[in-house]
Order: structure tokens, then sequence, then C-alpha cells
């Protein structure tokens, strides 16, 4: 009884910085419709800022001003981010803007790392609530009841705020209709940036409680990310009320999970999660979106065309160049080489669904990084051969996409990011806990290629022909009847339907495709590297997907080549230099807001321009 | 007090209104005619700027506005009434009037919740309830009343007679005739052409994106060509 009451206490002190992080997500989501994934950096801020407050302020009331003046600081900082980068993007497709956050996540990792070193900082206690008070014979600690309390206390502030001031009536509005706020003589802009600074300042106060409990360290950011959306999700996205409630059952299930399943403490809430969205699919409080957005991928205005004899001719040249690499090349030109086909795949196989679909991931890392963990578990316990590995790859690759699709296509836009995030956190959980499998953290290894394809330059071959000959199905596959089926689909789901149509089945099989490919593609990298780790699945890796998707531009069927190349080669070039995140996180952003349509939609357009002239 | 000269828009591609030219004075309440898709709505979301127009100017009290944002324009005093109604579904009747309240102008009464559940009476009983449990008739009241919270000098109203119930459209149109005597000039789309002659004294006739009339009640009548060609009986 005593151990039960103190796990759910220890639960409920959990949930208060989390419920702080997921409200203030779900405030900016339902106003501003944009899914903030610099979230967790906001929160990570809070935890440094708060730091660095309390050396300067001391004793019980130094404590919450300190957690105060982070909130504010982080507030500012959010609100920096809105006028300077968000508010440019309100009316771009969603991919835009969750590459410009994404953006914001790699500067302020490489800004954080500067301003406070590399160093896990340990949090101080809270002054005056250092002790343990014993309930039921058990020790429970005195700040956790503080933080129990903390947490309903927000609530009812934002509560009273949201029901008994003018501004929170018009934040109210505007989460339904914000073109008609405009419309009755509200400056939209103001109220955006009002709640994004709530938002922020909420995610900063959460950083800043956690610290007499967990410190600040740079992983923060990315670690309380999957969380807070599985709550924003469980919850129903803009509902404040819903991610207390989420809050609670997430934290609450965590910590008896911890007592009882030690090995699944991770998986647990994505099982909970799946759980709600199966009995309610717009979570606890939320209800399905009443207004189409924006595009999601920016349509292309263009119909598709095949190649023109110039692009045909540079097709060829690149062939030839890759050809002839490994005689003109030096290894590491080759390893590079070999990267970049790999991951042109990957970015291919996201481009497919994405661009041509409509249907953006968050998560494509989950069919790459399946592929990946399929290949490597079945040579290291059924030693397998590496062909048929790499046919288990794509296998793999395919199943996972069909078994995710079936969950996650019954929702649209941005709830169907959110889940396949959620889905590749799940797996990524998998890789990470279950460590008598998948060895944990410390990955799988010694997978590499048969005897005849272990030399670097027939693997590189190897990569070329089956990466190659995959992203010129996925190309052909776009041209055929399926694909303008999906476009079809894409562009209007109703007109679709009407002219026969089954869109349902359209898009669950561009996943399969997609998932198919991005299989081959982790197959392929396992036996390229040797090994394979619990960072093929993670959230970076999705992000890198859907950069190289961007950087190569959405509606350019030979983007995601380009994105690759880009990225790799950026990659490499900038991780010499101190700050690379740094750099890559501004060059992103830079590309957002000045040449939305990727280099390769940019040369495109140039070509076209000197083409007609 | 409105002009509209040579107004282009387009909703991607496709060219909806052409050169559409008009003016409406001080004090007027004037109709625009025409057939479902004739683009009326469209004509009064490109004097809000909620369309931009590709070429053509909106003058609103001698002052440009093309291009301005929608929530400046509402401010200098035009209100905007749309034909979906657009209720914020989650907020209470008196909350959603809350949203619509901007500060009194000079020369034009003051609209308050307690003035404008006067002349909606029906809203009155249920001013605590939240507008997605409105009934039609009640819903296109609210959306009026939230509009005149902001104490327009011209209002726009789209089909204000559209799917409601045939006591409610003469209550609508007694509504609009006491806007008018209060001061409020009106210009209102409508597919109705007998509620359109009770509450305005001038029409226009939108055809395919083209202005096809524009001139009196009377001279319309007059014309049985025009309203065969261009309206539906
Ligand atoms: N959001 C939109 N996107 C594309 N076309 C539209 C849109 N809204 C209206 N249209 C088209 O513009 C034309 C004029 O529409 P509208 O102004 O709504 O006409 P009305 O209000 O007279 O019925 C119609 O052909 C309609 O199909
Ligand atoms: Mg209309």
């Amino acid at each position: 009884m005593g151990l039960l009451v103190a796990q759910l206490l220890a639960g409920l002190a959990n949930a208060a910085a989390l419920f702080l992080v997921a409200s203030g997500l779900s405030l900016i989501f339902g106003v501003t419709r944009i899914v903030n994934f610099a979230h967790g950096s906001l929160y990570m801020l809070g935890a440094y800022c708060g730091y660095t407050a309390l050396q300067y302020l001391t004793g019980p009331l130094g404590f919450w001003a300190a957690a105060l003046a982070a909130a504010v600081a982080v507030g500012l900082f959010g609100l920096l981010v809105e006028c300077l980068i968000l508010r440019r993007l309100y009316k771009a497709p969603e991919l835009f803007q969750l590459v410009a956050t994404f953006g914001v996540v790699l500067v302020v990792q490489d800004l954080t790392l500067m301003l406070w070193g590399a160093e896990d900082l340990l949090g101080p206690r809270a002054p005056g609530l250092d002790r343990a008070v014993m309930l039921f014979g058990q020790p429970v600690p005195e700040y956790d009841l503080a933080l129990i309390a903390v947490a309903p206390l927000v609530l009812l502030g934002l509560w009273l705020l949201m029901t008994k001031t003018r501004a929170g009536i018009l934040i109210r509005a505007a989460t339904q209709d914000r073109e008609m706020v405009g419309a009755l003589g509200i400056n939209q802009s103001l109220l955006f940036s009002g709640v994004f600074f709530l938002g922020a300042a909420l995610a900063g106060l959460g950083g800043a409680l956690q610290l007499p409990k967990g410190g600040a360290d740079l992983t923060l950011d990315l670690g309380i990310l999957a969380p807070a959306f599985v709550v924003v999700v469980i919850g129903g996205m803009g509902s404040i009320g819903g991610a207390f409630v989420a809050a609670v059952l997430i934290s609450v299930v965590n910590v008896f999970g911890v007592l009882y399943l030690p090995e699944s403490t991770l998986v647990l809430m994505y099982v909970v999660m799946a759980v709600v969205l199966l009995v309610r699919p717009h979570g606890l409080f939320g209800r399905a979106e009443l207004q189409a957005g924006p595009p999601a991928a920016g349509i292309p205005d263009r119909p598709l065309a095949p190649l023109g004899p110039r692009w045909r001719t540079a097709a060829l040249a690149l062939i030839g160049l890759l050809a002839v690499l490994p005689l003109i090349g030096s290894d590491f030109a080759l390893v590079l080489a070999t990267d970049i086909v790999v991951l042109a795949l990957f970015a291919a196989s996201l481009h497919f669904m994405l661009s041509l679909g409509g249907l953006i991931s968050f998560g494509h890392a989950a069919l790459f990084g399946g592929g990946a963990y399929a290949a490597a578990l079945a040579v290291t316990y059924a030693e397998t051969p590496m062909e048929l590995a790499l046919l288990l790859a794509p296998l793999a690759g395919g199943w996972l996409a069909f078994a995710i699709g079936w969950f996650c296509l019954r929702l649209t836009g941005v709830y169907f990011a959110m889940l396949t995030l959620a889905f590749a956190q799940l797996l990524w959980s998998l890789a990470f806990q279950w460590t008598e499998v998948t060895g944990g953290d410390d990955g799988l290894i010694g997978i590499w290629p048969a005897a005849w394809a272990s030399d670097g330059t027939v693997y590189y071959y190897l990569t070329i022909v089956l990466g190659g000959g995959a992203i010129l199905m996925l190309r052909h596959l776009a041209h055929s009847p399926f694909g303008y089926a999906l476009r079809a689909a894409r562009d209007s789901e109703k007109r679709a339907r009407v002219s026969g149509i089954r869109v349902d089945r359209v898009r669950l099989a561009a996943m399969v495709v997609s998932g198919t490919m991005a299989g081959l593609a982790g197959g392929l990298f396992v036996f390229s590297k040797g090994s394979v780790f619990p960072s093929a699945l993670e959230i970076a890796r999705s992000f890198d997907a859907l950069i190289m998707v961007f950087l190569g531009g959405v509606d350019a069927l030979g983007g995601p080549l380009v994105g690759a190349a880009a990225l790799t080669l950026l990659q490499d070039w900038l991780s010499r230099l101190e700050s690379w995140r740094l750099l890559l996180g501004l060059a992103v952003i830079a590309i957002v807001l000045l040449a939305p349509t990727g280099i390769a939609g940019f040369a495109g357009r140039l070509l076209r321009r000197r083409e007609a002239s | 007090m409105l002009e509209v000269a040579a107004v282009n828009s387009f909703y991607g591609k496709a060219h909806i209104l052409f050169d559409v030219s008009f003016s409406v004075g001080k004090g007027e309440a004037v109709a625009l005619l025409g057939r479902n898709g004739a683009g009326k709505s469209t004509v009064l979301k490109s004097i809000l700027q909620l369309v931009r127009p590709e070429s053509g100017k909106v003058l609103f009290e001698g002052r440009d506005i093309t291009r301005l944002p929608p929530h400046r324009i509402a401010r200098l005093g035009l209100g905007y009434v749309p034909e979906e109604r657009r209720i914020f579904a989650d907020l209470t009747v008196s909350e959603n009037l809350e949203v619509g309240r901007q500060p009194a102008r000079t020369g034009l009464p003051l609209w308050t919740p307690e003035r404008l559940f006067e002349l909606f009476p029906n809203l009155a009983e249920r001013r605590n309830a939240l507008g997605g449990t409105l009934s039609g008739g009640e819903q296109q009241m609210l959306t009026i009343a939230r509009t005149l919270m902001g104490n327009p000098r011209l209002l726009l109203l789209d089909e204000p007679s559209e799917g409601i119930a045939p006591v409610i459209v003469e209550q609508m149109a007694r509504t609009i005739r006491a806007l008018k005597d209060a001061g409020v000039t009106v210009l209102l789309s409508e597919q109705n052409l007998r509620f359109a002659r009770t509450v305005a004294e001038r029409a226009l006739i939108i055809d395919s994106g083209h202005i096809r009339f524009d001139g009196s009640f009377v001279d319309l009548e007059a014309d049985a060509e025009i309203s065969a060609s261009y309206l539906a009986v």
C-alpha cells in the first residue's frame, strides 16, 4: 500500500514537467497550426536558464523566482523565433514549418553547448523543500509534493486565462477559425506572438522546475519531445485539459512500469497511446480537424513530365561518373558515394509518399531502421547469408509500413505525422531496451557483406545497382496509373473517391512501397557499416530524411538524390567545423525562408527560365 | 463610401472576377444578385481582402484598402458576415460576441450585447449556450450580431436569407431595415430576388464574374430579359 502510494505520487510529480511542456505545445499547435519541433529545445533552455538564474537568486523564494525568470527568458526566446522565422511560414506547407523548427533545434543545441558547456549540470535542490516526508511508511520527497501542487495550479491559471479574459476567448476562437477572427478585426500576428510566448514560457517553466529532479544536459530537448508528442496526441491536439490528463496517465503508467516491467518502460507509453487512439482516433479530448489547412507538402503546379533531353543527358553523365568513380576517386570518396546512394534511396522512399501522396511522416526512420535491424538480426541469430538478408530488409520495411499505415492512415495531416513519429519511437525503444536481442545501445556488430562483395568497390557497385534500381522503380511507379491515383487522392480526396479510386488502399499501398524501399536502404546501410545501432531508428534520422527531401525540393522527382548529396557533403564538410549544428541549422532555416523550392527546384527553375528566354 | 474598381480575382489559376466595378453610397442598401457560383461571395471576400485581387482597387471612404490585412480593414469599420456563418462552435453566444467587440465609432450608435439581445430576442435566451448547439436561424443571427459588435459603418452580408425558415427570413429583413435606419450602409449578396427587393433599393447583377446590371429594382423589373438570363427564377 505504502509503496503503491509512493509510486503514484512519484508519477504525479513527473507529470508536472511533462504537462507544462505538452500544454505549451498543444496551445501553440491549436492556434498557429504549427507543430513546434523546437519545443523540447525550449524545455532544455528552461533548465539551463533556471540553472543560471539560481546562481544569483537564493533561498526558497529565490528558487521560484528563478524558475519564473527562466520561463520569461524562454518565452522571449520563443517570441524571437516566432517573429524572425515562423511568422513568415504560417501559410507555407507543413513540411517547411517542420524543417524550420528542426533548424531551430540544431541551432539551440549548439548555442546551449557554447553558453553552458558539454558537462551535465547537476540540479540544485529546492531550498526549503529538500527533505522527504514519511507517507504510509514511505519517504516522499517534499519537492515532489510541491510539483504535484504546481501542475493543477498552472492548469487552473490557464483555465482562468482561457475562459475569463478577452485574450483567452480570442485564443480559443482562433483555435477554431483564425481567418474569421482576423475578419472581425483581431490582429492575428499579435495573437500568434502572444500564444508563442505563452507556450514557450510554459516549456521553459517545465525545464526549470525539473532541475532539482534531473539537472540539465544536452539530451533534454529530443528526450522530452516524444513523450510530449504522445501526451498531446493522447489528450487531443489543442486541448489543455487533455494534456493534463494524458501527462498524468503517461507518468503514472511509467512509474508502475519501472516497478513491474522494468524492461519495457519506454515501450509502455506507446502502447497506452495506441490503445487510446484505437478507441478515440483524435485523442481523449480532441476533435477532427474542422478546416483544411494549407497543402501538406507544396503541390507541384506542373504536371510530372518525363525527363527532358537536357536532364536525360545529366542523368546519363551522373551514371557514368558513378560507374568510373572507383577508378578515379579515393577510398573515402567511395565510402561517401555509398552513403549518398543509400541515403538517396531512403529520401526517395519518403519523397514517394510525401510528395505524391501528401503523407508527411515524422517517423520514416522506423522503416529504414526496421529494415536494417531485420537484416542484422537475421545475420546475427540465423547466420543468414547477405543475399537473403538483403531480401529480408525490404520485406520487413514493407510489413512494418503496412502495420504502421494501418494504424496511422485513419488520421490525416499533422495527426498522421505525429503518430508515425510515435511508432518510430516505439521501435527505437525496443531496439534500445530489449538488450538481450538487439544488444541495446551496443547495437549489433559484425554484419559484413558476403565474401564476394566484401571488397569496398564491389559493395559500392552492389549498392549502386540495387539502390539506383530501386530509385528508378519509384520514378517509374510515380508515372504509373498507381502514381496518378495517389496524386489524385492527395489533391482532392473527394474527387478521387468519386472517380472510383479507393483512397485508403492506394495510400496504404504507397506506404508499403515506401517502406519496402526504405527497408532496402536500411539493409544496404547495415552491410556497408558492418553494424547497426538504435540511432538508425532515432528522431534525428527521420529528420535527415525530411531535410533531404526538402533540400532536394518537394516537387522535383530527382530531388532526393540532390538532397542526399547535399546533406551528406554538407554534414561531412560542416562536421569538421566546431559548431556544425549551428551552421547546418542556420543553413536549413535560410533555405526554408529564401529558396523554399529546394536546391533541385531552384536549379530547375533557373534552367526553365533560361530555356524560355 | 465603397468603391470597387476593375477588380480581377483568382483562386489559384482560375480567373473568377473580371474587371468588377461598382460603388455603394453612404446610407444605401445594395443587393448583389446572381446565381450559385456567379462570384458573389468572391466579390465580398475581395473587398475584405480575404481573397487578394490580382489587379484593381478597393476604396473605403476614399481610402485605398487593397492589400491591407483583413483585420485592419475590419477596424476601419467594414463588417463582414460570411455565408457559412462561421460561428465559433466551442464558444458561448456571449463569448462569440466578445470576439467581435471593437471600440465605438463616432457618428454611429455603440452596439452592446444588451442592445443586440433586444434586436435578436432569441439569442438573449441562449446567451450561455455553445455556438455549436444553436439552430440555423439562431446561428445566422449570431453571426450578424457578432459582426455588429465591431460597430461597422458598412456591413457586407453574404446570403443572409440562405437556409433559414421563412419566419426568420422576415425577421431578418426587418433587422436589416432597422440597421439601415440606424445609419449602417449595407451591401448584401442574394439569390433570392424577392427578399433582396424588400431590403435594398439598388441591385447589382453578377454572372460568371462579370457585372451585368447596375440600377434600381424598378429598372431591373422593366428589363425582364436580364432577370431571366442571369437570375434563377
Ligand atoms: N476556394 C475556392 N477555390 C476554388 N474555386 C472556388 C473557391 N471558392 C469558389 N470558387 C469558384 O469560384 C466561383 C465563384 O464562387 P462564389 O464566389 O462562391 O459564387 P457565389 O457566392 O456567387 O455562389 C465558382 O465557380 C466556384 O466554384
Ligand atoms: Mg456564395
